[in-house]
């Protein structure tokens, strides 16, 4: 089985196009976020002007031009969105491409399993997206994803090619694409902890945040969710990896690097879902703990691969 | 005393206790993946220890090249052991209890619950009643009366939330046990079989290259099963890059092995064989070139032993191939006329200059460079010595010389100054292969697919209650309606405006739908 070239080069084009359309989505965002602010404190003002002056006819013209300015926002913030979809399109027809360009499925290396797990934390964010108000995080959300796809498609870039043996399993298109699924979906609710953390904690450089009665409550119950669901997930992509290394390498478990820093953060996630049961390790704390959690996945991403010799590394990543 | 047992069991057990035993349990488990590990390369802890001179030694005293078996590990999963039972006992009567208790009696005020809903109908308390217990089919329900003649219904859903979260971590203590069982009664052993129908029989540790044991193994009672490795076949890309492995062997076990019966069987990277419980991998493959020693007698001796890859791309290998000389029975006379063949062989060969090289893994201009030495190779010496090279001892204080060098193809041949011949014939392959037998393994594979179903459950199912209760009023009924959700509000809200909807469907017929009903989420 040849390698299509041609598909090949088509999917690095999409790629590009998809890094692209999230760093201009990105930059939408932040338009957003920094005009959806200040729009906050001129309807601030606007009150204590009407307090102040006590007459109706005064505070009317300031409110329409904060309006006007709010509505460009709004459009600004929405025209993310879809830049973003347009991205996720561009993002699945990338992998779609290399998969079938190789004959397989596209996550057999670093970059591809990068991909992947990108793709699924920007369509959990969507997902999130619709389900809460919290748009105005969308930058902090992308910025991760854009640095990892840059990363992958700069320094891991691999030719599209077929695996090796030990890699030539329906397992590899189980257990690779669970984790990666998992691991996607906990990156976004990460994130999201990061800036609660810093709202909660109020560092003079972080006022510029998001205003925290929405990241406090939604941010948090959308931590909570999306890390609930993406527990299960990753429970079962360790456990395909179980199974999987029983079959290939003789034995389902066996201290390997990459398997220990998987039960590592397997571990660190179980202790968040235990935190919420026990008084006093409620917000700011599960917050900590799902950061670390996910400094674990990025850690076994990296290091683990790049550093430490183990039985996960495949020709070179 | 008792006190003070009762105490520590208190503090052992709570829920904070159990959360910094988890952060200690994935710190614990942390080194494991940074510092080389014994059990995965004992060289490299070695290697490690040599080059980090008293800190290397103080991290082997602590236990940090065996972390999974070292005392502070075991001790911190013990603990979480001995935590997580005593979490589970009180929890499973809770259980137990609930399983057979009663909802909840309905509170007084319906209307302070974070979903309710107040509405007068025509229908009488009892028709209410009836049409509740209809619609609430699935929930168990109490029905009760109270004193001012009103009557109310409580519900409540979701005990399998409860039961799921049991199993999940009734699973992890099941798959801990069955780990530990698998420890003791586990082995592993590699061993090396020349793919040219070679057998290798799984009757002790002696015939395995390396044995691992578990702790209550003792290597006289291994699963009886033979293997012969006919052929070897192995696909490369052009790049180098391998394509696909394939053994093609034959096994016999149980039965067979009275009848003599062989079956095929094509072990492949990912496709293990399983047989009389034990099961047979391909590792790896590699070269074992063949060469023939014709003493100036005219006796012949053929060997074929393997060399092992030294570049695992190109498959460059190394190795020594050792002859006795054959019809002397002086041992000092023998030890003057021993033989070894050792140096490099390469499957496609490249010349850099007089060196040997390998272009290509596979086998495509095949050669060796060797060097011949005759002397003693030091077998009666009583040190151990490695089948892939000569005792350097014995060369270096001269009791093995080096007679010959030459690069050979298949089929040349060199004489030595004393007439002994020496021909390259040719080249077989031989396989790796390891033999694992783990009785508890699928038990830990039940437990583990207990823990996620049990996982899952717990976390998808919310347990929810929900209140009914009908007043008499002038003509008709007031109907209250309560809802709470125990662990997670998300969600309840639509289904508790369902049950509302239906109901009101239900007792007032030609009600308009313009005033839907949704639960306010409070």
């Amino acid at each position: 089985m040849d390698i299509n070239q041609t598909l090949s080069s088509y999917s690095d084009w999409c790629y590009g196009i998809a890094v692209g359309a999230y760093v201009v989505a990105m930059l939408f965002y932040l338009y957003e976020q920094a005009f959806g602010y200040r729009r906050r404190v001129a309807a601030g003002k606007r009150e204590l002007v009407a307090v102040g002056a006590g007459g109706s006819e005064s505070v009317e013209e300031p409110e329409e031009t904060v309006l006007e300015r709010d509505n460009r926002a709004e459009r600004v913030g929405k025209l993310a969105v879809s830049l973003t979809v347009f991205g996720v399109m561009l993002h699945v027809a990338a992998l779609a491409l290399r998969g079938l360009a190789t004959h397989r499925a596209p996550w057999g290396n670093m970059y591809e399993f990068g991909a992947v797990l990108c793709l699924v934390a920007v369509g959990t964010w969507l997902v999130v997206l619709r389900k809460y108000p919290v748009r105005h995080l969308g930058v902090w959300v992308l910025l991760p994803v854009v640095v990892l796809m840059f990363l992958g498609g700069v320094l891991l870039y691999t030719t599209a090619a077929p695996v090796q043996p030990a890699l030539q399993s329906y397992w590899l298109v189980i257990h690779v694409f669970t984790i990666a699924s998992g691991s996607g979906i906990l990156l976004v609710p990460g994130v999201v902890s990061i800036l609660y953390l810093l709202k909660v904690r109020k560092p003079a450089w972080a006022t510029r945040l998001p205003a925290a009665d929405v990241l406090d409550q939604v941010a948090y119950r959308a931590t909570v969710r999306a890390t609930v669901f993406a527990f299960p997930i990753y429970t079962a992509g360790v456990i395909f990896g179980a199974i999987w290394a029983e079959e290939s390498w003789g034995r389902f478990w066996g201290w390997d690097p990459k398997e220990t820093v998987a039960f590592v953060a397997w571990v660190v996630y179980a202790a968040y879902l235990h935190s919420r049961a026990t008084a006093g390790w409620r917000g700011g704390r599960a917050a900590i703990i799902n950061i670390v959690g996910m400094a674990a996945m990025i850690f076994n991403l990296f290091f683990i691969n790049l550093v430490t010799a183990g039985l996960h590394s495949y020709a070179g990543v | 005393v008792i006190a003070l047992l009762r105490n520590t069991w208190r503090g052992l057990t709570s829920m904070r206790t159990a959360l910094v035993l988890l952060f200690l349990l994935a710190l614990a488990a942390l080194p494991g993946a940074l510092l080389p590990q014994r059990s995965l390369n004992a060289q490299k802890v070695d290697d490690y220890v040599a080059s980090h001179g008293w800190w290397g030694q103080l991290l082997d005293r602590l236990e940090f090249y065996n972390v999974y078996g070292s005392v502070w590990f075991s001790a911190v999963y013990l603990l979480l052991f001995i935590s997580l039972v005593g979490c589970l006992l009180p929890r499973s009567l809770d259980y137990a209890k609930a399983a057979r208790g009663k909802p909840v009696i309905t509170p007084r005020n319906l209307a302070r619950l974070p979903h309710h809903h107040e509405t007068t109908v025509d229908a009488t308390p009892s028709e209410v009643m009836a049409t509740a217990k209809e619609r609430l089919k699935g929930w168990r329900l109490q029905e009760r009366e109270e004193e001012d003649g009103a009557r109310s219904i409580s519900a409540e859903r979701g005990y399998l939330r409860e039961t799921g979260n049991l199993v999940f971590h009734f699973a992890m203590l099941g798959l801990i046990i069955a780990l530990a069982i698998g420890k003791m009664y586990q082995y592993e052993g590699q061993v090396v079989v020349l793919a040219n129908g070679s057998q290798f029989c799984n009757s002790g540790t002696l015939s395995y290259d390396t044995f691992r044991p578990g702790l209550r193994v003792d290597g006289t009672d291994l699963d009886p099963f033979c293997v012969k490795v006919d052929d070897f076949t192995a696909n490369f890309l052009p790049t180098g890059q391998a394509d696909y492995y394939r053994a093609d062997i034959e096994y016999q076990s149980g039965e067979d092995l009275t009848t003599n019966t062989w079956r095929p069987y094509k072990l492949e990277v990912n496709s293990p064989l399983r047989t009389a419980g034990d099961r047979v991998y391909l590792l790896s493959h590699g070269y074992a070139p063949v060469f023939t020693v014709t003493f100036p007698d005219g006796k012949k001796r053929t060997h074929t032993t393997q060399w092992r890859p030294v570049n695992q791309m190109t498959y460059l290998s190394e190795g020594a191939t050792k002859f006795d000389p054959p019809g002397v029975t002086d041992p000092a006379q023998r030890r003057q006329r021993q033989l070894a063949i050792t140096g490099l062989f390469a499957p496609t060969a490249v010349m850099q200059g007089d060196l040997l090289g390998s272009a290509f893994p596979d086998m495509r201009d095949p050669a060796v460079a060797i060097d011949v030495l005759k002397g003693d190779l030091g077998n009666e010496s009583g040190r151990g010595q490695s089948i892939y090279e000569v005792d350097q001892e014995m060369v270096d204080s001269g009791r093995l010389k080096r007679v010959a060098r030459e690069n050979m193809r298949p089929g040349d041949q060199i004489t030595l100054d004393d007439g002994t011949k020496i021909s390259f014939d040719g080249v077989q392959r031989w396989v790796y292969l390891q033999v694992s037998h783990d009785p508890s393994q699928v038990w830990v594979l039940v437990f583990a697919v207990l823990i996620v179903l049990g996982l899952g459950t717990s976390l998808v199912i919310k347990r929810r209650r929900l209140w009914v209760r009908a007043v008499p009023a002038d003509g008709g009924t007031v109907l209250l309606l309560g809802g709470l959700a125990r662990t997670d509000q998300a969600g309840y809200g639509e289904e508790f405006g369902r049950v509302t909807e239906d109901l009101l469907d239900e007792l007032v017929p030609e009600r308009e739908h313009a005033d839907a009903v949704t639960g306010r989420e409070t």
